[in-house]
């Protein structure tokens, strides 16, 4: 794609709908992506509701779930299924499409100094596969029997048998459906990242000048073409258990009183496929939220971030280990224990490099020059919950405490600080961060600010408690506890949760009304407004075909020259030669 | 009203953003843009990030206190291991976090941006990283040896005395299974499960009675095929079809077919057939196990019965192959004893559990005693403990008069997951003896037809869950 090329005109069509720029395309995940995390949290809040306060009416449930909510109530079934959808949503379509979607696309051919990406038609297939894949789970929710409704991991025989919950009906299939495009998706958007950033780097961005984030994006997206067709195959037989009569996860099973004709399956072997995708999409999910960071931090603080190959080292330890660990998500399933201890090992490895990039950040701190943009703000609370979420990790993945804390709302509170907190955050910092470079206009910074204390506040106020109800016994998915006396008074823990899940909730409105209204009416953007180093605030305001006007830049040092002592400005873009006798990185 | 609301919240909209728009007509008439931050913001959110630190330490703090404990004391003899280890590795969890938190905040507070300063200029330093990592590595090589030496205590093989209780799982309830005098467990078959024989245990009346049931779900199934209306005068208008088609036939070939003679008495027979079937039809049609199906409710009999057939093979293949020899293996069911509701186990006796489940995975979770393990449907599962405390001692160690141990479910299995329970009571040897002998033996024939009571209502139940959606 030459120079050239940006003075064509375009039709809306080809430029707004099927278009190839990955800009576009990258403003197409974004927004999809918020309508799903949208969706996701108000599912929350109204399972929230009948956590916080069971059986009491609530109008607002009648009024959304209509017969799913008679009098106000949530029913039993349809809890489930907002619970399952819920996690869908935000591990897969959230964190997933919406965080690697969104940034990898905008920022890999931007920072690398790279046209476009390698195919930028792979790339609108890779986006509308993900926009049919979105559209099919939101309509599963509209099935007679609801959607899917066991869990987001949805283990058969639960979710193999109809006649085992409404859920494992019609909305099941068009779960296991949508998830295959989403794959495909995946799949089309991660090979297109690597062999982008292996081949499109401009002249002079050797691997080792490589942004954070796009090393991030790279393991990430190796992880995802590795991982993701063995969750194709889990899903795929469950399919054809579900349809064909197969019975691949399916044996001696009696249910609606009658014996199946099934034998020789084992439920266990979904389990092994859906974690060996399952414990690396959750680092798929994290990793692009510490590459933001990296890239906010730094550029806020005015300091190199520090340990760069330290950090590139610890984002490919954490990459490897991520794919020798997914056992320690079974430890209860009967398992041989000695092949548990071997999951002990290989997951508590992880907490290493996972430490090392905890004190590289805070060292990046340290004697910095801190700027609180809203997105510094996002990435400081980033490292926080980080950490917080990632130190429970330690217990749950000692099998012998597991034991005792597995499936209780103690995973709930680790998982939701480290995905639905931290690789928030991430995301968070990267659309204030990124937004002029997206859009041409700067976000409200006040606005900015207090969505971040609302959602700080409320994030730990919603699942620090948990770790307590969690410890105390109290199993997750459960539609009321009122039941179990054991629980006792660790149980006036839950309106204190969902109040604050409520106020959380409300307060991202601050958020949406920023990013919608600044989209039309914000400030007008300068070039380069954070003074940043990075190749993509080399690029015209206003966005070209080809990103570039003129010729590619040619890089001369990496990008992390913040307030070096030789240069007199506190910045030293990437593109600026190095001067006479100076050592560059 | 719901339009009332809709109208405010889109005047609100169109309110925000109108004030949004002066707003920004301001800072640009100041000249101020969105990316500079000024040194009082600087400064507040540096501000905050203390504040915030300071309040969040204090709410750890207040949960520790109020809620710390871990639920009840254990009542298991790994239960206190397990416990002694959470300890250790919380100990090592608090102080990495708050170290960690309190460096962040307390720099994030320290060094907001002031125009006068330049951070300083520092890229890495091995020393300070070997540091972080070697010592995080030591800490989690004592924490994976404490670990694994725990989990291999707890996991090893059960000793030989160990008491062996099954435990059987079900939407929506639990099973124990105790071996009986024998002390060993009958050998168990999903295709037996019938009602009387809830857990499928494999005896010759268990069998019978299995067999006995499926013949005669097929009988009423294949009457319902044989009644259908429809298919009936069907057939019946079909035969009378023929029969009126023959007739015509013989007056016209007569001088055609040479061998017309024995075609003719051939014919004969086959018409004598037809008509005593048409005659049975017309009976049949009167009589009140006539029914009128559905196309595709009528295939879907037609599918159920060849999945009877196919059950009822199963069964028989059961009697085939085991008839020959494992007799011992039959016999050891019939003094098995099977409870609901609640189950007991003596006090400092190792037990071994087993596990199975009927339909789903489901999970037995013991939290008092920190045991947990899935139930598999097709894969049986084990897990071992030793109960320390009777239900009585925890009673006064609580202060609680009312506490019962208890076994829930902890893998998400359907609607009524939430309340899948099951009592536990820990008592004395005696004690557990003599609620033993109070326990019948196995049941095919006598006792248990609660249970069978309880699953129809719960599938009336389940139906009518279904329905409401």
């Amino acid at each position: 794609m030459g120079a050239q090329a940006h003075h064509h005109e375009e039709s809306f069509v080809s430029k707004y709908v099927f278009s190839h720029d990955h800009k576009m395309i990258s403003k197409q995940f974004l927004v999809t992506a918020i309508v799903m995390g949208v969706v996701a949290v108000m599912l929350s809040v109204f399972f929230r509701l009948q956590l916080g306060w069971p059986g009491e009416s609530f109008a607002i449930l009648e009024t959304f779930l209509g017969k799913w909510a008679p009098g106000g109530v949530l029913d039993r079934n349809a809890y489930l299924a907002l619970v399952t959808i819920h996690g869908t949503i935000m591990v897969f379509f959230v964190l997933t499409g919406g965080l690697s979607g969104t940034f990898s696309n905008l920022l890999i051919p931007l920072q690398i100094g790279a046209r476009d990406m390698a195919s930028g038609f792979l790339n609108m297939l890779s986006y509308w596969f993900f926009f049919f894949s979105s559209v099919i789970m939101i309509l599963s929710l509209f099935t007679e029997g609801g959607a899917a409704s066991g869990g987001w991991t949805v283990y058969p025989p639960l979710s193999a048998l109809p006649q085992a919950m409404p859920g494992s009906g019609m909305g099941m299939t068009l779960w296991l459906i949508s998830m295959v495009l989403f794959v495909v998706s995946s799949l089309l958007g991660g090979l297109n990242y690597v062999v982008t950033i292996i081949n499109l780097r401009t002249k002079g961005m050797s691997m080792t000048r490589l942004p954070l984030t796009i090393w991030a994006f790279m393991v990430t997206a190796i992880l995802g073409v590795l991982s993701f067709p063995v969750l194709v195959s889990a899903v795929v037989l469950l399919l054809m258990d579900r349809t064909m009569g197969t019975a691949f996860y399916l044996s001696d099973i009696f249910i609606g009183g009658e014996a199946l004709d099934v034998t020789g399956g084992s439920p266990i072997l979904y389990q092994h496929l859906f974690w060996f995708l399952g414990h690396p999409e959750v680092y798929i999910v994290l990793l692009p939220a510490l590459g933001i960071s990296s890239e906010v931090i730094a550029t806020n603080a005015r300091k190199p971030i520090f340990g760069y190959k330290a950090m590139v080292g610890s984002l490919l330890g954490i990459g490897f280990l991520s794919f020798i660990v997914w056992g320690h998500h079974m430890f209860v399933t009967g398992m041989n224990p000695f092949l548990g201890s071997v999951f002990v090992f290989t997951t508590l490895l992880i907490a290493i490099p996972s430490a090392v990039k905890a004190f590289n950040y805070i060292t990046t701190l340290w004697q910095g020059n801190i700027r609180f943009t809203p997105a510094m703000l996002f990435s400081i609370g980033l490292v926080s919950t980080f950490v917080t979420g990632g130190l429970t990790g330690i217990i749950l993945a000692d099998s012998a405490l597991d034991v005792n804390v597995h499936d209780t709302y103690f995973v709930v509170a680790h998982f939701h600080i480290v995905m639905g907190m931290s690789a928030i955050f991430g995301m968070l910092a990267g659309i204030y961060h990124w937004f002029p470079k997206m859009f041409g206009r700067m976000m409200n910074t006040k606005l900015g600010f207090a969505h971040f204390w609302v959602t700080i506040v409320c994030g730990y106020g919603v699942f620090f408690p948990m770790h307590f109800v969690g410890i105390a016994g109290a199993p997750r998915r459960y539609y009321e506890y009122s039941n179990f006396d054991f629980l006792g008074s660790v149980m006036d823990l839950q309106p204190l949760i969902s109040t604050f899940a409520i106020i959380g909730a409300i307060g991202q409105l601050f958020f949406l009304f920023n990013f919608f209204y600044s989209i039309f009416y914000g400030q007008k953007s300068v070039q380069n407004p954070w003074m940043s180093n990075t190749l993509e605030w080399t690029t015209p305001v206003r966005h070209v075909h080809g990103n570039w006007d003129g010729p590619l830049p040619e890089v001369h040092r990496w990008a992390y020259d913040y307030s070096n002592p030789v240069h007199d400005a506190d910045f030293v873009p990437q593109t600026t030669p190095a001067l006479s006798g100076e050592e560059v990185h | 009203m719901k339009l009332l609301i809709l109208l405010v919240v889109v005047l609100g909209l169109v309110a925000a953003v109108q004030l949004s728009k002066v707003y920004q007509l301001s800072i640009s008439l100041r000249g101020k843009r969105e990316e500079d931050i000024s040194e009082a913001d600087n400064r507040l959110n540096g501000g905050l990030f203390l504040a915030f630190m300071v309040a969040f330490y204090v709410s750890f703090v207040v949960l520790l206190v109020k809620y710390g404990s871990y639920g009840t004391p254990p009542a298991s003899e790994h239960g206190a291991a397990v416990d002694r280890l959470m300890d250790f590795n919380m100990a090592i969890i608090f102080v990495v976090f708050f170290i960690v938190n309190t460096l962040l905040f307390w720099f994030s507070a320290k060094y907001y941006h002031r125009a006068d300063r330049k951070a300083r200029f520092i890229a890495h330093d091995n020393r300070l990283e070997l540091i972080w990592t070697v010592i995080p590595s030591v800490v989690l090589a004592i924490i994976i040896a404490y670990g694994l030496q725990t989990w291999n205590e707890m996991t090893g093989e059960a000793s030989e005395d160990a008491l062996r209780v099954e435990l059987y799982s079900k939407q929506f309830d639990w099973t124990a299974r105790y071996p009986g005098a024998d002390g060993e467990f009958g050998q168990a078959n999903y295709n037996l499960i019938t009602p009387m024989n809830a857990l499928g245990i494999v005896t010759e009346e268990g069998v019978a009675a299995a067999l006995t049931e499926i013949e005669e779900k097929i009988a009423k199934v294949e009457e319902e095929i044989n009644y259908e209306k429809g298919h009936l005068l069907a057939e019946w208008a079909a035969i009378e079809a023929e029969l009126h088609d023959d007739h015509g036939h013989d007056g016209h070939g007569h001088d055609d077919h040479g061998h017309g003679h024995d075609a003719h008495a051939d014919h004969g027979d086959g018409k004598q057939a037809l008509e005593a079937r048409m005659a049975e039809i017309e009976h049949m049609l009167e009589s009140d196990k006539v029914n009128i199906l559905t196309e595709a409710a009528y295939e879907a009999k037609e599918d159920k019965l060849y999945r009877l057939i196919r059950h009822r093979q199963r069964i028989q293949e059961i009697r085939n192959f085991d008839f020959d020899g494992e007799l011992t293996a039959w016999e050891s069911g019939m003094d098995d004893q099977i409870v609901k509701g609640e189950f007991h186990l003596p006090v400092g006796r190792e037990v071994e559990f087993v596990f199975r489940s009927r339909d789903v995975i489901h999970s037995a979770y013991m939290p008092q005693f920190r045991a947990q393990m899935n139930t598999v449907p097709g894969v049986p599962t084990r897990f071992k403990m030793t109960p320390t405390i009777t239900t009585d001692s925890m009673r006064t160690v609580l202060e609680n008069p009312e506490f019962d141990y208890v076994l829930l479910c902890n893998k998400v299995c359907g609607a009524a997951h939430f309340n899948m329970q099951m009592k536990i009571v820990i008592e004395s040897q005696e004690a557990y003896d003599a609620w033993m002998s109070e326990q019948g033996e196995f049941i095919v024939k006598e006792g248990s037809e609660e249970p069978e009571m309880e699953q129809a209502s719960e599938q009336k139940e389940s139906q009518t869950i279904t329905a409401s959606l």
